[in-house]
């Protein structure tokens, strides 16, 4: 919480000024306020007195012209306080963008996304009119609350002390009140949360739903948490809904004591009816006050509560950060792995790995699914820092480039495309500073084989992406993720298993560029097939985490073990493919080593084939 | 300032109102043909309604009340007693008659106010309930290609905050609109009745106000309409920023993403302060208004008061009612902002439920006690999109527990053959026959419960492995799931996993790796024991080669007795099945055997060239 209290004066310490003169100025409307009250007791007075109606055209002018000059300075008070709140809203969202842009990929994987927005949405709602409301309403119940009790003592002791005492019994109940209904809104916003989670994973699994009729235990399990969520409001509405009969009776109570006692006093000749008539606007000016006390008190709390959350993310720090004494050496791109291991939480995911590929040479990873590929080729551009060992670039230890740099040199191809919701032609271009040039353009979605589907978009790469455009197939959205790595330039290229969804022939054609472009450049492929990965400098097989082997292709053929098994079956599966095409004419029968083949129905032969079969 | 605490519910409504969406936007506060239809909801509750009604207009009756009790005291009480012409004792006596008919009034409006709070939350939180349920049902039968169409964060908004929207007009904005003018409709009436002249008076201020209000809400309106707008802007780019984070570090746009970012913020704090600045006008004009109407009045009344042709309690109580004459119109924007949010939520949100489903169950549909797994697609052409044909005059017949492979290049149509047979899409031309039965005539629910499917994208649910595997199948036991789990070789992982088949999986199974969910996703196709069985082998090709083969291990025992119908664009993996379809642009070209379809010299022979080829040769590396 003292954290918390810093970083909110940290933003009132950048609008100090605006919110003090504005603090100033409602203070000082609150104090005219109190004036009219005065004048109305006089009216009264005089009427009951007898007096002239010009002292009772002149007092109300007076009132008038308070009314106007408290109404300037409440006008401008408010203005100023507000904007700043507005101001310091944007402030805080610009921070925390900037913030999290610092975070490291584990932080991301930790925190939902969709919790992230809740926080830098309603949380920071709920601190802007902490900031805006609170201070604006705190004041003017302050002042207000201040300048009548001063009057009202200057008027008759007793009525004001009958006053006086009923304010912090008002203000108890409040505060009663709103604690319980704080606790209950913020169980109406975890059930909220579950509400949400229920449907995203619903729309999300639509399909999986549709094919195993799903839908009305799906909608059960809907109407469930719809169900909790109605009586959680409800609950809610039981303790909130006593506010304001609550507040509505203890102030019609202070009014009917000062009527009351005020009125026998006035009998007793104790107190004009005038004076009577300026307590009843005495009260009148402090009640809304005294409900706003409670609400403000409220709006504290939950921008308090808010707050913390907010926080919460100003004070996870980066657990992948620049060097304090950076390295700017140019990277050629020599990447070496010693000892590497590494673990998410407690699972370990690798195990003392260490390699070396010079800069300009290729290294292939292959391996059974979960054995740890994906995370290696993270740690090279710092998405993950392993927990032991080291990896160098041309000799460095990768923490001790700049990130930027590091990354600048990294082009990456991620198992799972991300793509922004920007014409194709930015996406393409996002890893550089500058817009690329139509023949860069045209070259990375020929390396890619992007170029022949933008061919047939409308707008060639002016086509927008994502919702707000079209949507790509995931073997385009795969190929714009390589043209996007291909057009930075990068030192080193990492492809991890980036050609899933990209058929047969396009990756040949895609593979085939790529060779021509690496060239010069350092490579690191995540695959499966052997075919892929068998002219690398250098084939790590990963197995639970470790190398289980390495070498060249010939070298893993001749140890003869988990590479040479998988190559065999390849092969097996090659040669049986051949095998069969030339035994055709022997009419040989299938051997055994493809699965039991019943093989009834053969040759089904379509009579009339397609004309346009190129 | 604010308003009226009101009742309960929904405080999510306002900032995150528009999470994502910045589309379709109305800027009305309101529109008949839209209110009329949520006030449909009510329907069900109409005695509920009836009696909140009731409940709002004896609790705004029982607030006017005070000021006339104000005006007995001193008219009735104190003045006569302090002119003489009652004893003390009589004014003390009629001070504490009036006094205890004020308490029971205040008591008896509180309670109320408490117990129409309540009724109006749970009456408007039951009908959104029942909405929400309406728009979650409607949606899930709605065709896959609306879903296609609509991102999950679209229809997340509609279904959360857009009710919630909803709600709060219900509960707040509704109900204090009614309240405002019952009581405003009072006050005039009580002034009328204690004295129509200072009442008319009064109603001097009426015009300036109505002018007033007219010239803010147009501004009002504008401004929050650009608010709401920028805000869905802010948001919908910063979701996308946090959820491709990783792109944006591992390419170094923190800075120009940034950059963007803040050029939105600062169009949406332009659009605050644009509000900020009206508002600080609007409310002390407003006030300022009631400050000298009140004034006005006092000069009045007193020359009235001088003639003895006005009470001096009259007087106070009209300066007293005054005040509340005035808040309905102090609170106005809060109101505003309530409704003209809702008006836009309830536009989104009827649209989405006019949304009709163009894959409709048969009025009497035909069922089939035995399905026996016979596949016939007859003349079948379909798009997407009208005149993209994605599939053209096909023709073929699958027998009962024949096993197929299609085979074609990326948009040759593969695909969309098994969301056909899974009718997520109905064909535009030609039919699809199960056991000669066209799919159409029979229930969409009776199709699927034949056909099991092993997705592209194995969609993981929050639960745990088992759960997974039996989705809310009861009547699959855990000896079937453990079984269907074995067949396809998920066993091993599961086992290892610390709490095994009981381990709890979260939301898109970030915890198990791409290889552990595909052979999930196939036991839980398994575990079904469909007659029919579509495999997609995008779902495959992630996959390491061990596993793969443990899957195509499964597969061949799968197939067994199973019509199987296998999308694979890796020639090695369907060397097993009993034939293959190959497709190209959208038509059947060839069709047979694997050994036939080599001897042909086809397409089939190209396809199967390149895998050659691209097997020997391609690769990104350098040779040594």
């Amino acid at each position: 919480m003292h954290s918390s209290r810093a970083t909110l004066l940290h933003y009132l310490g950048q609008h100090k000024v605006k919110l003090l003169t504005g603090i100033l100025l409602v203070a000082g409307s609150s104090f005219v306020a109190v004036l009219p009250p005065l004048l109305i007791g006089r009216i009264v007075d005089a009427l009951t007195t007898g007096a002239n109606l010009d002292l009772i055209g002149r007092l109300a002018l007076i009132m008038v012209a308070l009314a106007a000059v408290e109404n300037v300075l409440r006008g401008l008070g408010r203005l100023r306080i507000l904007d700043s709140s507005r101001r310091i809203e944007y402030g805080v969202r610009n921070d925390l963008l900037a913030h999290l842009q610092t975070m490291h990929l584990a932080y991301f994987q930790h925190q939902r996304i969709g919790d992230l927005m809740a926080r830098l949405t309603n949380d920071l709602q709920a601190v802007r009119q902490m900031i805006g409301f609170g201070i604006l309403m705190l004041t003017n119940t302050l002042m207000t609350l201040l300048f009548t009790f001063v009057s009202m003592f200057g008027v008759n002791t007793k009525l004001a002390l009958i006053t006086l005492i009923l304010t912090p019994i008002s203000s108890y109940v409040f505060w009663t009140i709103g604690r319980r209904v704080n606790r209950r809104f913020e169980q109406l916003q975890s059930q909220f949360g579950d509400l949400s989670a229920k449907a995203q994973e619903n729309f999300s699994g639509i399909r999986v739903v549709k094919a195993f009729s799903q839908e009305e235990d799906e909608i059960r399990a809907f109407a469930k948490v719809n169900r909790d969520y109605l009586n959680k409001a409800v609950d809610l509405a039981m303790v909130n809904g006593l506010l304001w009969p609550a507040m509505q009776f203890i102030l019609g109570a202070a009014l009917l004591t000062i009527l009351y006692v005020g009125g026998q006093d006035a009998i007793e000749k104790q107190l004009t009816i005038g004076q009577l008539v300026q307590f009843v606007a005495y009260l009148q000016l402090i009640s809304w006050p005294m409900i706003a006390l409670g609400e403000v008190t409220n709006m504290i709390q939950q921008g308090a509560a808010s707050l913390g959350r907010l926080q919460h993310i100003f004070e996870a720090r980066p657990a992948i950060t620049d060097p304090i004494d950076p390295v700017t050496t140019p990277i050629k791109g020599a990447v070496e792995f010693k000892g590497i291991s590494f673990a998410y939480g407690q699972a370990v995911v690798l195990r003392d790995i260490s390699f070396s590929v010079p800069a300009g040479g290729s290294l292939a990873i292959v391996g059974p699914t979960g054995s740890g590929k994906s995370t290696l080729v993270n740690l090279i551009p710092r998405l993950f820092d392993a927990q032991q060992g080291e990896i160098t670039i041309d000799g460095i230890d990768v923490k001790r480039y700049p990130l930027p740099q590091l990354r600048r040199a990294v082009g990456y191809v991620p198992q799972e495309t991300f793509l922004f919701s920007v014409p194709l032609r930015e996406n393409v271009g996002f890893g550089r500073d500058t817009p690329l040039a139509e023949s860069e353009l045209e070259w990375a979605g020929d390396v890619s084989q992007l170029g022949k589907d933008v061919a047939d978009f409308p707008a060639r790469y002016d086509t927008m992406i994502g919702e707000r455009g079209v949507t790509l197939s995931g073997g385009q959205k795969q190929r714009t993720a390589i043209a996007r790595a291909v057009a930075k330039d990068p030192r080193i290229l990492i492809l991890d298993d980036a050609l899933s969804a990209v058929d047969t022939y396009t990756e040949a054609e895609i593979l085939k560029r790529l060779r021509g472009v690496m060239r010069e450049r350092t490579s690191i492929v995540v695959a499966h097939r052997i075919s892929t990965v068998k002219d690398a400098d250098e084939i790590l097989v990963l197995d639970d985490g470790v190398i289980a082997e390495r070498g060249t292709h010939r070298d893993l053929l001749e140890r003869n073990g988990l590479y040479a098994a998988m190559y065999r079956r390849q092969l097996l599966e090659e040669e049986l493919e051949v095998d069969e095409e030339q035994s055709e004419h022997d009419k040989r029968v299938r051997t055994s080593t493809a699965p039991e083949q019943s093989a009834p129905p053969r040759a089904r032969r379509i009579d009339e084939m397609p004309a346009d079969q190129d | 300032m604010g308003g009226r605490g009101g009742g309960g519910g929904g405080h999510h409504g306002g900032g995150a109102g528009g999470f994502f969406q910045e589309d379709e936007i109305l800027g009305k506060a309101y529109d008949a043909t839209l209110t009329r239809r949520l006030v449909g909801y009510l329907a069900p509750y109409k005695l509920w309604v009836a009696l909140a009604i009731v409940l709002l207009l004896v609790q705004s009756l029982a607030q006017i009340v005070p000021p006339i009790i104000a005006k007995e005291i001193v008219d009735q009480a104190v003045i006569p007693a302090v002119s003489g012409a009652l004893a003390r004792d009589d004014a003390f006596a009629r001070l504490a008659v009036l006094g205890i008919v004020y308490l029971v009034v205040l008591a008896i409006g509180a309670a109320i106010r408490y117990g129409q709070t309540i009724l109006t939350t749970w009456v408007g939180q039951k009908a959104m309930y029942d909405l929400r349920l309406e728009l979650f049902r409607h949606l899930q039968f709605l065709p896959l290609g609306f879903f296609d169409r609509n991102p999950v964060g679209r229809l997340m908004t509609r279904i959360t905050n857009d009710i919630d929207a909803l709600t709060d007009m219900v509960t707040r904005g509704v109900v204090s609109i009614f309240g405002d003018i019952a009581m405003v409709v009072l006050i005039s009436g009580a002034m009328l009745i204690l004295d129509w002249r200072l009442a008319l008076v009064t109603f001097i201020s009426l015009p300036i106000l109505i002018a007033l209000t007219a010239y803010f809400r147009g501004i009002m309106r504008e401004s929050f309409r650009a608010i709401r707008i920028r805000l869905a802007r802010v948001n919908a780019f910063l979701n996308e920023t946090l959820s491709g984070m990783a792109i944006v570090q591992l390419f170094t746009r923190e800075k120009p993403v940034f950059d963007a970012f803040d050029t939105l913020n600062r169009d949406l704090l332009a659009a605050n302060q644009g509000q900020v600045r009206a508002m600080s006008v609007f409310q002390p004009t407003v006030n300022f208004t009631r400050n000298a109407t009140a004034a006005l009045l006092f000069v009045v009344g007193a020359n009235w008061v001088m003639d003895a042709q006005l009470s001096l309690g009259t007087l106070v109580a009209f300066w007293q009612l005054l005040q509340n004459f005035f808040q309905p119109i102090l609170d106005l924007s809060e109101k505003y902002n309530i409704m003209q949010a809702a008006m836009a939520s309830s536009e989104r949100v009827f649209r989405l439920l006019d949304t009709h489903s163009t894959i409709l169950d048969p009025q009497r549909p035909v069922e089939l006690p035995h399905v026996r797994g016979e596949i016939t697609f007859d003349n079948v052409s379909f798009a997407y999109n009208e005149g993209e044909w994605v599939l053209r005059d096909v023709n073929f017949k699958i027998t009962a527990g024949e096993s197929v492979a299609i085979v074609g290049a990326t948009g040759a149509g593969k695909t969309s053959i098994i969301s056909l047979i899974s009718r997520f899409y109905d064909v535009q031309k030609g039919r699809i026959l199960l056991d000669g039965v066209d799919i159409r005539d029979m229930r969409q629910a009776d199709v699927r419960r034949h056909v099991g499917v092993v997705l592209q994208d194995p969609f993981i649910f929050a639960g745990t492995i088992s759960s997974n595997i039996r989705l809310n199948e009861a009547s699959i036991s855990d000896e079937q799931v453990r079984a269907a789990a074995q067949f396809v070789n998920a066993d091993k992982f599961i086992e290892r996993l610390p709490q095994g088949y009981e381990t709890v999986v979260t939301e898109r199974g970030s915890t198990l790796s791409v290889g552990q969910k595909q052979l999930l996703a196939f036991a839980r196709a398994i575990a079904f024991n469909p007659e029919i069985l579509l495999v997609l082998d995008e779902a495959t090709s992630s996959v390491d080669t061990e596993t793969e083969h443990l899957i195509q291990d499964a597969l061949a025992k799968l197939m067994v007795g199973r019509t199987s119908i296998i999308i694979a664009h890796r020639l090695s993996t369907i060397q097993n099945v009993d034939r293959i379809i190959v497709l190209h642009k959208g038509r059947v070209v060839e069709m047979g055997t694997h050994r036939d379809l080599l001897q042909q010299r086809g397409t089939y022979h190209r396809l199967y060239e390149l895998q050659y080829r691209a097997h020997e040769a391609e690769s990104p590396m350098k040779s040594a």
